[in-house]
């Protein structure tokens, strides 16, 4: 089966340091592929590959294997259509309310009536359980509420693909299981094909299908959750003990 | 693409080196901004959509309705000294009513378009900065990007076309205010009567010192627009990226806007 999204061998500087190193691996359709690592590993940067917000100095990025890092604005542009992005901080427009920022792919790009596009709003608003606060602004909400607006904007279009850029960074564990549950419903329900980024592994274990360690500007191992978990790798093993998880520790994958 | 790439340059040891480092960065800037206002002159062909209208009227009020009451302290104040100092210098070879020729025509030409520019900078043009900076630090912009929303379109063009219209406006205001500022003075302070000031004002005033002076205005305004929302598109490293980017913002205008004013006066007067 064609990959969704192929990595080949790319590599990438910044500041003078190898971010990037060779990195390949590929993505598969309805997968829900979890890139874990340290801060600074390069998995944001990994996950801006993607979309070409960032360009590799070497290697090539596919996107259903058309590659994407030398193609004009136009063919970016029908790339970018297929793509979710749920960014770190969410990105709402701050002097837009909750509802016109998930309104706002819908307003800006289709023609749908104000009717068609009110209702798919209330739909994905109620999907992030968030249907009370649409009239609120991104600053009168808490950090985990403007990360699931974020993700209703990211899915309001039914984009095949959604990137999610450290979904859980900055939440308490409440909060943090919810957006779980959410990035694996959207996978469930709306079918898409998941890339996430994140250094919680409790989160990474329980809701991805195949799990990537980037270290040192390398994929140090690609593995299903139970198989990482049982990874001798010695990275992923140090990783596993600094979040207090082992090979036979007790997990659910309570998201599914 | 409005967003770029972090980079990194090594440091340059020799003074060469970074003069010749800095006139680069100067000419690329300058370059960029240049795209970026052929851009956004493009994408005036959809200024009259329903959400470009709404989104230009708001800018218009901002840049121009909250701007009102500084331009007009300044414009009266302007106008007074400048019919104060004028006024005792002509005292002295009894001309003390000519002053309405005077002022008008610095007005016209000169003190109206600056003046309103350089508040307009100060106020408008940190501000717009300083709102796209903090866009650009919290990925805003690239999020525009990534939902096809094109970001000149969305944030630069009605700014640009807002301050287009409000920038002649308000220095017409200013123009006006500061004459009477003048007048006021004249009539209490210079013994002129207000019909002779007047008269000499409208008398010396030319028709062609009203359109330099608002062919400035636009100038200007474009300049305000284009320098703040390259500087805030340029922002990097968060709360300090913003503050950098404000201040570069509002030098970079302010010295465009002497130098454009300059080259128009010694174009159309000469």
């Amino acid at each position: 089966m064609r990959a969704l999204i192929e990595f080949d061998n790319v590599t990438k500087v910044l500041a003078g340091q190898a971010v990037l190193d060779g990195v390949s691996f590929r993505v598969r359709r309805g997968e829900v592929f979890v890139i874990v690592g340290p801060s600074g590993a390069g998995k944001s940067v990994t996950l801006k590959h993607m979309v070409r917000l960032m360009t590799p100095d070497a290697g090539r990025v596919l996107v259903d294997g058309e590659d994407i890092t030398e193609l004009p604005e136009a063919g970016l542009r029908r790339v970018r259509e297929r793509f979710g992005y749920l960014f770190q901080s969410g990105a709402l427009l701050a002097w837009l309310n909750v509802a016109e920022n998930v309104a706002l792919p819908l307003r800006e790009k289709t023609r749908e009536d104000e009717a068609e596009i009110e209702r798919r709003v209330a739909e994905a608003l109620r999907l992030v359980d968030l249907e009370e606060h649409g009239g609120k602004l991104p600053a009168e909400i808490s950090g985990g509420m403007r990360k699931r607006a974020g993700l209703a904007r990211a899915i309001i279009r039914n984009p095949e693909i959604v990137l999610y850029d450290e979904p859980t960074s900055g939440l308490d564990p409440v909060s943090s299981r919810t957006i779980d549950r959410l990035i694996a419903r959207a996978g469930r329900d709306l079918g898409v094909t998941s890339v996430v980024v994140t250094h919680d592994l409790h989160s990474a274990l329980s809701i991805g299908t195949m799990v990537a360690m980037l270290y040192g500007g390398t994929i140090v191992e690609m593995a299903s959750p139970r198989e990482f978990m049982q990874s001798e790798n010695e990275e992923v093993q140090a990783f596993l003990r600094s979040q207090f998880i082992t090979a036979e520790g007790v997990w659910e994958r309570n998201a599914r | 693409m409005i967003t770029r790439e972090p980079e990194y340059f090594p440091p340059s040891l020799n003074m060469l080196g970074r003069i010749g480092r800095r006139a680069l960065f100067g000419c690329r800037a300058a370059g960029r901004a240049g795209v970026l206002l052929a851009r956004a002159v493009a994408c005036l062909r959809y200024a009259f959509s329903a959400r470009s209208r709404h989104e230009i009227v708001m800018q218009m009020y901002v840049s121009g309705v909250r701007s009102l009451g500084v331009i007009t302290v300044v414009a009266v104040f302007t106008g007074m000294i400048l019919s104060l100092q004028t006024g005792l210098q002509l005292r002295r070879f009894h001309q003390e009513v000519n002053i309405g020729a005077a002022v008008m025509v610095s007005m016209l030409r000169e003190m109206g378009p600056f003046m309103t520019a350089l508040i307009l900078a100060a106020c408008v043009g940190s501000a717009m900065a300083a709102r796209l900076a903090t866009m650009t630090v919290s990925e805003e912009i690239e999020a525009l990007e990534l939902m096809s929303i094109d970001p000149v379109r969305f944030l630069v063009m009605p700014r640009l076309a807002a301050m287009a219209v409000m920038t002649p406006v308000l220095t017409f205001y200013a123009s006006i205010m500061g004459v009477l500022g003048g007048g006021l003075v004249g009539v209490t302070q210079l013994d002129v009567a207000w019909s002779a000031y007047f008269y000499n004002a409208t008398r010396y005033a030319a028709v062609k010192d009203l359109y330099v002076g608002l062919l400035k205005a636009l100038l200007f305004g474009i300049i305000i627009t284009i320098v703040s929302c390259h500087a805030g598109f340029g922002a990097t490293q968060g709360a300090q990226g913003v503050g950098y980017a404000t201040r570069r913002a509002v030098i970079t205008a302010f010295l465009l806007i002497l130098v454009a004013g300059y080259i128009v006066t010694r174009l159309l007067y000469e």
